[in-house]
């Protein structure tokens, strides 16, 4: 019994592999171009022109108001019908790199005022505009905020990509679907997606706390 | 040197600073003293626009800022003047992922881009000078709160400014590091610097500046010559706030 599972397991590796790669690619897409994007928006959310601000806060609120899984369906299956069809993949990265975006612009913005409002004065009294102080005393500041929660957010997508099943991007879950759907082996490829969904995860909380150490270090040192 | 005019401040209707004019020379050491919430550091944060004014102009060197008009349209003027006035803060503000080197050669690096080599040798100059030789690679938290005040000060040179501003640069000290600050603000003014000081250190004024400036209710009640505006001041409310300090200096 133990036997046949090892066995389909070790059939079924390459299919989940391949899934897993999906499950990488989405992962790290959603999260690159949601930084980039969250990014923008926490900006939007500091600016001092009120419309900016409400648009970003709006943006926000929609997005962390609304099942991740209704984002993806509206895009994938009810875009269609306003004439913009996706590919599943796409159709996924849009939607994961939509939602995560409203919560690394919360969680940037957040990491950006916890700033002493004495480092911004501190700039512009050396003549340095908004930009430079934002970049060069404020963000290197601001990212030991935000680490921690934005690593917690990336290890949250990471599990939330098994989401893409649903709207056929033939990701780790999806390949486990496909499989049991073939075998009947229920148990053993849910738990074999499952032990590489932690893999990746427990990757990611190494990679994170390294992250964290590396940024830190001017509290240690003399 | 600097000339300021007409300069007003409101907070929530409620007026701060009241139509003040002040001339300052080249190498004058000016102090300035009043109660707390005279406007006398909201006074000196406008020289260098951290505060907005509401009206009034400012002229420190060739720069000009005119705050009857829209400071939007001025920011690199603004820029430019703060180059000129060094601010000193109450708290320091040193940036904490910096070394004391590298803070003190962030403003030549980033704004005046100059090269980095050169940056560093006036950086250790600058270190030196404040009595900080060997600190250089001394993160902020290391360093003892005079320590963190002298490279602020250093920062604050290393823009070779024309002026500069102390908006109580020993308050948040602890007592007994507090004559290694005043000490170094000597030594600035013993190089015929311009210097604007807001402080509570009645005998460091008296001794160091040139003029003494008494702010109350967000107007200049009265300035003068220290030792004459100390012995002999000749506004009521000055006579109480100095009678009131020595009282309290006394006991304390």
């Amino acid at each position: 019994m133990i036997e046949e599972s090892l066995q389909l397991a070790l059939d079924s590796a390459p299919f989940l592999l391949k899934g897993a790669y999906f499950t990488i690619v989405l992962s790290v897409g959603g999260m690159f171009f949601g930084l980039i994007l969250g990014f923008a928006l926490a900006l939007m959310r500091l600016s001092r022109l009120l419309p900016v601000s409400w648009l970003a806060r709006i943006y926000v609120s929609f997005f962390r108001g609304t099942p991740l899984l209704v984002q993806l369906f509206v895009i994938y299956y009810g875009l269609p019908q306003v004439g913009l069809e996706l590919d599943p993949l796409p159709a996924a990265l849009i939607g994961f790199s939509l939602n995560m975006a409203a919560y690394t612009c919360e969680i940037l913005r957040a990491a950006i005022s916890s700033i002493d409002k004495g480092q911004w004065e501190a700039c512009a009294s050396i003549g340095m505009t908004r930009a430079q102080a934002l970049r060069r005393a404020i963000l290197p500041q601001a990212m030991r905020t935000a680490l921690p929660p934005l690593g917690n957010s990336f290890i949250s997508l990471v599990k939330d990509t098994a989401l893409a099943a649903t709207i056929q991007v033939p990701e780790l879950f999806r390949q486990a679907q496909l499989i049991t759907a073939r075998t009947f082996e229920v148990f053993t490829m849910y738990l074999a997606a499952a032990l590489i969904y932690w893999v990746l995860a427990s990757i990611l909380a190494h990679l994170q706390n390294r992250l964290e150490a590396r940024v830190n270090r001017h509290d240690q040192e003399h | 040197m600097i000339a300021v005019k007409g300069l007003s401040k409101r907070f929530n209707g409620q007026t701060v600073l009241d139509n003040i004019d002040l001339q300052v020379s080249t190498g004058e050491v000016i102090a300035i003293i009043g109660p707390s919430g005279s406007g006398k550091t909201t006074f000196l944060r406008c020289l260098n626009l951290l505060e907005t004014p509401d009206s009034g102009s400012i002229r420190i060197g060739q720069i000009s800022i005119d705050a009857n008009r829209p400071l939007g349209s001025q920011q690199g003027a603004i820029r430019r003047l703060r180059q000129q006035a060094g601010f000193v803060f109450q708290n320091f503000n040193l940036f904490p992922h910096r070394t004391a080197l590298e803070n003190v050669i962030e403003g030549p690096l980033v704004v005046k881009k100059t090269p980095r080599e050169q940056a560093l040798a006036l950086g250790r100059q600058l270190l030196a000078k404040v009595g900080l030789a060997g600190k250089e690679d001394a993160y902020p938290r290391r360093l003892s709160g005079g320590q963190q005040q002298r490279v602020a000060i250093a920062r604050a040179l290393a823009m070779e400014p024309q002026v500069m501003l102390f908006d109580e640069p020993t308050s948040a000290l602890d007592p007994e590091l507090v004559g290694e600050v005043l000490a170094t603000i000597r030594s600035l003014a013993e190089e015929q610097r311009t210097l604007i000081i807001v402080t509570h250190e009645m005998s460091f004024a008296r001794d160091v500046a040139h003029r003494v400036i008494f702010f109350d209710k967000g107007v200049i009640v009265e300035q003068g010559e220290p030792r004459a505006l100390f012995a002999n001041p000749q506004h009521e409310r000055t006579r109480q706030f100095l009678r009131k300090f020595i009282g309290t200096a006394a006991q304390g």
